[in-house]
Order: C-alpha cells, then structure tokens, then sequence
C-alpha cells in the first residue's frame, strides 16, 4: 500500500465510522472541508501513526500544517523519505 | 487499662468466648487465632515496645498481622509499612512518623539509622501476658500519592473498626480471603473483619501467583473474597478461578462497572456480590448490594454513621470511620471546615443514582473537552469478549491529548493481535463506544494486549494519575 493510498484509507475509514458522506477526497481539497473535523483529523494522524510509523507532525522542527488533502499526502512523502521509507511504500 | 482506653485487638480476641477454629493462613504456615492472647510472636519483647512509635517493616503478610495483633494497645503508634514500599522513602516516613522502634521478619531492610530494632516472625511462642502500659495506639497507614513520596494517614482502632458492625457475627465456618494485601487499608478491612468475628483469613504471598493464590484460597473452603475490580478481572482470567466458590464477593478500590459485577455473578451465581466504596483517607463509606454499579441518590445528604455530600461534582464524606489527619508536614489538609474528607471521585446523577466518572484528577483532556478513563473503560467493557481495559491519554499534535485504550481479550493471550477475530471485536467495541459516547471519548485507538499491568495495591496503573 503506498503512503497516499494509508492516508486517503484512514480518512474514508473515519467517514465509513462516523457515518458522513465524504465528497471525492482530490488533492486540492481542503482537509476541513473533507467533511471531518479536527477531532476525526486528529485520529487520522494517530492511526497513521500506528501504521507507517510516522508522525511528521511531532518528527518536524517546523511544520506548517496541511491545509488540503494534497498536502497531507506529501507531509508524510516527506516524512516517509526523511526516514528512509521509499515513498511507495508503507509498512 | 486506664478507664477510657477502648479494647485492644488483642483484647477483643481474648474476650472471645470461643475463636476456636478460626486460622491465618499464610503462604507457608498458619496461626491459631486461639493462640494469639497467651504467646508472643515478637521473641516476648513487648515491653520494650510499649509507649514507642513502632514501624512494622515485614516481608511476610502474616509476620505484619501477628505483630499488629501483639503491638495495638501496647505501642504508642503503629506505623503499617506497605510491601513494595521504596527504599529511599523511608527515612521520611520514619522521620514524619517519630519512629523510635522498629519491627520486622528480616535482618537487613535498607532502613538506616538505629532505633531499637525487634525481629518477628510466624511462630507463636506460649507465654505469660506481659506487665504492660494500656494505652489506645496510633494507626499510621501508607498510601500512595500522586507522585513520590506516600501519603502518611493517621487512623485508630477505632476508626479502622468503626465499618465493622458488632452484630456482624458471620458464624462458625467463615473463610475470608483478600487479593489485596492487610498493609493497605482494604486488606486491613479484610484482616480485622477476620480477627473481631473469629473467622479465618487466607493471606497471600509477594511471589505467589494469582492462580497459584486461588488454588490455595479453594484449598481452605474460601467464603468470602475481597479484591479491587482489576483484582478479580485478572483472576477471571486463570483457569483456577473454578476452583473457589465464594458465598460473597466484594469488590472495592476501584470503580466496580456492571460488567464485572455481572460477570461475578455469573461466574459465582451462588455468591453475594458487593462493592464497597472505601479510601485509606475517607473510611469505608458504604457497601452496594444491589449488583448495580453506581449508589442510591438516598446516600447523599442524610444524616447517619456516615455523611456524604457532592461538591464541585466530588463524593465528600464525614464519618468517624474517616482518618484522622495526615501525618507529615506538606500533605496538606484532610478536612474541609466542616469535617468532611474530599475523595477526589467525581460522581454523576442520572435518575435516582450516582455513578462515578473517576478520578478528578485522572482526567484526560481532549481539546479541552475533558474525559474520565472509567466512564470509557466501562463502556468497553460492555463487549462480551472483554476482560478488561485502561483508557490512557495519547498525545497528540492536534488535540493535546487523544483516548486509547488497551484491552485484555477474554480469550487469553494466544489470540494473535493480527487474526480476524480480533479486528472483528476492535470494530464492535468502537462501534459500542461511539453508540454510547460522545465522539471525543471514544478511542482513537484500541490495542489488545495480553495483560494490564496492576500496581500492588491492585489498581490499574495509570501513569498519568
């Protein structure tokens, strides 16, 4: 599974669990407009900790949060590379 | 015995028309209650104890009950030194406690300095009753703080026993039994329950297994069993469970929720199960009957043996089973200015019960929004496949903290954490948690561990408590 398929999937899991209907998850989109708050937001990024093992938010210096779903996506390519996991690939 | 010194324990067994047949088991051996007026376990050195501040220092449970036995009534004040006390705290507790004396089974306790030192042990040697001073002694019991150090409380005979009700003659036949150690004040509960109704006591020993210790309380008839929910989750989970069939259960400590006051009553359906709300600084305040978790709204605000306010949310009590004082300089103040003790345990009405939330000072906060792991680890524990669970704080960048919780699989531990079984039930349990809670109390994540880690005192470990 590669990393952008592990984040869009935790996101789609918190709609599927919280029963909102998520308009198509596009890089442009805006992650609070994706229909989850900060909360789901927040659990995303613990459950992506578990599964990549990665947490760019707290790994980084200096983080500059992600605004869209685009941005979210490359914040844990980069973390991904930063750690010498290949892009690709997710544990 | 000066004319307003209350009986000692010893006393009250000696007045015992017959403690025939009631027995402290130990791990290794055991003490007729009837022996106890008429020997010395303490090499018949009482004498030199009378009057002293005396730390009892033991290895042994048993070693402990034996010389509380000899020592109330006789010492100016006893100092109950809990098992897995550290090393490095006792020079203040000694210090705090004025301890001029020191009891204990064992040679070499790490404990410095030199007040008199007196060697106890298992046997109980015959001897005359000593010339001695009668006085009513001190109770200093241990518990443990936030962080560091122990809390020093200051009991009495009477304050320990005052829960005990003089009626309560259970009859001949009684056989009780305690997870929790005597050294800590629900083990006390247990030991004196034994000792005033001539019963029999079961202790259990530091390296002794649960299932090792439940083999031995079924050995000797066990009849009544005493232990913290967390206890008892853990010895549900050893097949040598079946081996006792208690005719009463009774759970304190901790938040006792329904599922475990169910499960006991399924797995002992001939077994009164109670559970008692009782702290080392508040007393025991009272004893649940009705297999429900939570107390009747009637407890509160009715005048009785024991009062009981809400304030700020928080169970506050006033009784004369509550401690005195704390001992000790910076442990701060024990009553508010109308006597009551604040326990800390936040309570909420819904209907005509009270039900605790935890601790206040356990909370986690979630954005602000704050959460008390049992009100989560309850509704956890509603699924079927759950044994138990602990519900901690997870850091996290955007919220502060999150919830996660670790839960025992009734299964055991051989359920690999990878098998489809076990995904199954980490949906179901979310999905009752997000049916019955508000969004930001449901776990973020749900690990399903082979065991929880409970602290000596029989508790779950929170680290964050």
């Amino acid at each position: 599974m590669s990393i952008r398929s592990a984040v869009i999937s935790q996101i789609q899991q918190i709609g599927r669990a919280t029963k909102k209907d998520l308009p198509p998850l596009t890089d442009d989109l805006g992650l609070l407009e994706s229909g989850l708050d900060s909360l789901a937001i927040a659990i995303v990024v613990t459950r992506l900790e578990d599964t990549l093992g990665l947490d760019p938010f707290t790994e980084s210096d200096d983080i500059s949060y992600p605004v869209t779903i685009g941005d979210l996506v490359r914040f844990y390519e980069n973390a991904a590379k930063l750690s010498g996991i290949a892009p690709g690939e997710a544990r | 015995m000066p004319p307003n010194c209350p009986a000692s324990l010893r006393e009250k067994l000696g007045k015992a028309s017959d403690c025939s047949g009631g027995f402290l088991w130990g791990a290794t051996t055991s003490v007729s209650l009837a022996d106890l007026p008429r020997g010395t376990s303490l090499g018949g050195r009482l004498r030199e104890l009378q009057g002293r501040s005396v730390l009892v220092a033991t290895r042994d449970q048993l070693a402990t009950a034996l010389a509380l036995i000899e020592l109330d009534g006789v010492a100016g004040r006893l100092v109950v030194c809990p098992p897995d006390i550290s090393v490095k705290h006792l020079p203040s507790v000694i210090g705090n406690c004025s301890v001029d004396a020191i009891v204990s089974d064992h040679e070499s306790n790490g404990i410095p300095g030199g007040p008199l030192r007196v060697r106890c042990g298992l046997v109980i040697t015959p001897m005359e009753e000593q010339q001695v001073e009668h006085r009513t002694t001190e109770w200093v019991l241990l518990t443990s703080g936030t962080t560091g150090s122990p809390k020093m409380l200051m009991h009495s005979l009477g304050s320990l026993t005052a829960p005990i009700a003089t009626d309560q003659r259970l009859g001949k036949g009684v056989v009780w039994g305690t997870f929790y150690d005597i050294r800590r004040y629900g083990g006390l509960q247990i030991f004196l329950r034994a000792v005033l109704g001539r019963a029999s006591l079961v202790l259990s020993s530091a390296d002794e297994s649960t299932a090792s210790f439940l083999a031995r309380l079924g050995a000797h008839g066990v009849t009544h069993v005493s232990g913290t929910p967390s206890h008892w989750r853990r010895a549900l989970m050893s097949p040598e469970a079946r081996m006792i069939a208690p005719l009463y259960v009774r759970l304190s400590g901790e938040i006792a929720d329904q599922a475990i006051l169910n499960t006991l009553r399924s797995f002992y359906p001939q077994a009164a199960v109670s559970h008692a709300f009782a702290s080392t600084e508040a007393g025991v305040a009272f004893e649940v009957n009705d297999g429900l978790e939570g107390f009747p709204a009637s407890l509160v605000g009715t005048r009785g043996q024991v009062q009981m306010k809400i304030e700020k949310d928080s169970l506050r009590i006033c009784s004369a089973r509550t401690a005195v004082r704390y001992v000790g300089d910076d442990n701060g103040v024990l009553k508010d200015d109308e006597d009551f003790v604040d326990t800390g345990d936040i309570v909420e009405l819904r209907g005509d019960r009270y039900y605790f939330l935890g601790r206040r000072y356990g909370v986690i906060n979630i954005g602000g929004l704050k959460v008390y792991p049992e009100e989560v680890e309850a509704v956890i524990n509603r699924h079927p496949a759950v044994r138990m669970s602990i519900v901690r704080p997870r850091n996290n960048p955007i919220m502060g903290s999150l919830v996660s919780a670790d839960v025992v699989l009734k299964g055991g531990p051989d359920q690999g954490e990878k098998s489809r079984q076990v995904e199954d039930f980490k949906r179901e349990i979310l999905q009752i948690c997000q049916e019955s809670l508000a969004a930001h109390k449901v776990p973020a994540t749900i690990r399903c561990v082979p065991e929880l880690e409970v602290a000596a005192a029989g508790k779950l470990i929170r680290p964050y408590a």
